[in-house]
């Protein structure tokens, strides 16, 4: 079964006229894998996974899931579901019809309809809000009978577009838990699409991030995370200085930087910004070449010897830590 | 000045406008259709002759049969086309540009008067005219149609062709609400492109099918100078009952007549809205 459900991306490419939206990406994605497609609005992330769900042409290259090249077939004939960012609810039907539409659209005599769809609203604990139309759902619960309406297809690769995106950021982050719970019951690849690196550290079991229609880099989420290869993913997962030294480009995590007094450490830098951010804070420093710095500090330990602005540190690091970036 | 007051006066321009020009004239005529009538002169009373001599009379019925009659059949013209054109603007064209420029296509007719628009048809449809001469020569029919002009034919297609643009109107624009995620959604979730239509498109475009259906049911049940014209004066429907009434000065019965036929045609339009709710829309 595992090994049928993989999905795998073949030099995938989408032009739109002139415009390259996806060059020629490759990518395997394992199957019962939670993927998250990372990148800046434009990237092309959204195009990828509108080819994978069928919603989008294929100018060029393949798409293989479970074997079976599905570039060229329906999205219901595809094995993979999709769910939408404005979750695409039928307003005019009750959220057991919603969920019931795939089964009905297939022919499945009613009774049978009806008793999937209440199981799959079982499922997403959406039971009690069965009669209700969407509009008189919260944001959260759309997205449970978004999800519900998805899976109710049994896919091999549930396809989610920016889902969390509409709701606001405390229901963020409890249906991010429910979607990685739901991720591991039903044992399913996800595909996720989103802008936001906090999401895709959170939910990932690996990260895919783009930029300019190709993939900068992918792998395990800790890896991407701690080992950046571009300066580009440095700078987009966060918690990264980018620092151009003599001997060459490197990638430094913040929370990775020692603050010594001057000319103690490996460069030092005038103090521009202190913030206090709670549990620690971000000393801001510019260094030679204009570049600005940033150490995260545990608070406890900045309180013992404050910084002031304009005072000059010295930065140190431990060697491990520095990434060589490749541009 | 207490906001009250000021709130009375703000609806009073308004409130003064359909006082004179809607409620005044019904009244009155809901009043003069309680008057009587001789031959030379109509004088006031309050009694139900007219009436009854309306509801005794069998050419009331076959008359309002027959303003049903063409209601319904330009209606369902009226929706087929209508439904048909708005989903081309709406869901074919893809850019703005050339949706709003094909909108003003339709609306191109609308520059000319009804009766013109109405008369232009005769010469087509005549005996002799481009529609049989064009047949004749094809080899279709080997003599003119006779049924082309001044027959519910004729006054069915000046209907359908008047009144198409008042179906398009407001489902294009119920379609142009519509999230085209769902459309997606549909396709996702299996639906061919008729179930689409079905499932989706045509439920999501009630609201705006029924406010077509309004205009369009109003419209042709209180016609008469279509189906005089079209008609060469050969079919009658209430609204000619009525002209006629006028036309021999008989006030007080075609009142009568008017009364009846807005009732019929608001219990028409609440069944209808009973059906579908077009809040929304508005």
């Amino acid at each position: 079964m595992s090994m049928q459900s993989d999905l795998e991306l073949v030099s995938l490419t989408k032009r739109y006229g002139d415009a390259l939206a996806v060059d020629a990406i490759s990518h395997h994605f394992k199957a019962g894998v939670y993927a998250c497609l990372l990148g800046p609005s434009g990237c092309g992330k959204s195009s990828t996974l509108r080819m994978i769900a069928g919603h989008e042409s294929v100018s060029d290259g393949s798409i293989v899931l479970g074997g079976r090249d599905v570039s060229h077939l329906p999205p219901a004939k595809r094995g993979t579901a999709m769910m939408f960012q404005s979750y695409a609810l039928f307003p005019h039907l009750s959220v057991r019809d919603n969920v019931a539409f795939s089964l009905r659209m297939a022919g499945v005599d009613k009774a049978t309809r009806l008793k999937r769809a209440d199981e799959m609203l079982a499922l997403v604990e959406m039971q009690k809000y069965a009669d209700r139309k969407p509009d008189q759902l919260s944001g959260g619960q759309q997205q449970r009978v978004a999800l519900a309406r998805a899976l109710i297809t049994r896919p091999q690769v549930l396809l989610l577009d920016e889902p969390l995106s509409a709701l606001d950021p405390f229901l963020r982050i409890r249906m991010r838990s429910e979607l990685k719970k739901l991720q591991r019951e039903l044992g399913i690849s996800f595909i996720h699409v989103t802008h936001g690196q906090d999401e895709a550290l959170a939910l990932a079991d690996e990260i895919i991030v783009m930029n300019n229609a190709v993939i900068e880099q992918s792998g395990p989420a800790r890896e991407v995370f701690n080992a950046p290869r571009t300066a580009f993913v440095a700078r987009f997962m966060g918690g990264h200085n980018v620092l151009d030294l003599p001997q060459g480009k490197f990638a430094l995590r913040s929370d990775e930087m020692v603050v010594t007094p001057a000319a103690a450490g490996k460069i030092d830098g005038r103090v521009s910004g202190i913030e206090y951010q709670g549990t620690h804070v971000a000393l801001t420093a510019t260094v030679a070449g204009e570049q600005d710095v940033t150490a995260l500090i545990p608070e406890a330990q900045f309180f013992e010897t404050p910084r002031d602005l304009g005072e000059v540190i010295g930065l140190g690091w431990d060697e491990r830590a520095a990434h060589p970036l490749a541009s | 000045m207490s906001r009250q007051l000021v709130a009375w006066i703000q609806a009073a321009p308004m409130a003064v406008v359909m006082l004179a020009f809607l409620v005044a004239p019904i009244a009155m005529i809901v009043i003069v259709s309680f008057w009587g009538a001789t031959e030379y002169s109509i004088y006031p009373a309050f009694q139900f002759d007219n009436y009854q001599f309306l509801f005794g009379s069998p050419v009331t019925y076959t008359v309002f049969l027959n303003t049903f009659k063409y209601a319904a059949i330009t209606w369902a013209f009226t929706l087929v086309i209508g439904f048909t054109v708005a989903y081309f603007l709406a869901f074919e064209v893809r850019s703005l540009k050339w949706q709003i420029g094909l909108f003003l296509v339709c609306t191109i007719p609308f520059w000319t008067s009804n009766i013109i628009r109405m008369i232009s048809w005769i010469p087509f449809l005549g005996r002799n005219g481009l529609a049989n001469s064009t047949l004749i020569s094809w080899g279709v029919i080997d003599e003119p149609l006779e049924w082309l002009l001044f027959s519910d034919f004729s006054v069915i297609l000046a209907f359908v062709h008047l009144y198409t643009l008042f179906m398009v109107v407001p489902i294009f624009n119920s379609m142009m609400r519509i999230d085209r995620a769902l459309i997606e959604a549909a396709y996702d979730n299996g639906a061919s492109a008729w179930q689409t239509l079905w499932h989706v498109i045509v439920p999501l475009c009630k609201p705006g099918i029924m406010i077509g259906t309004i205009f369009v049911t109003t419209l042709v049940m209180g016609d008469f100078i279509t189906v005089r014209f079209m008609s060469g004066s050969q079919r009658a429907n209430v609204g000619r009952l009525i002209s006629n009434d006028i036309g021999l000065l008989q006030y007080p019965s075609a009142s009568a007549t008017a009364v009846v036929l807005l009732c019929t045609v608001l219990i028409v339009i609440a069944l209808l809205l009973r059906l579908v709710d077009i809040r929304k829309e508005l």
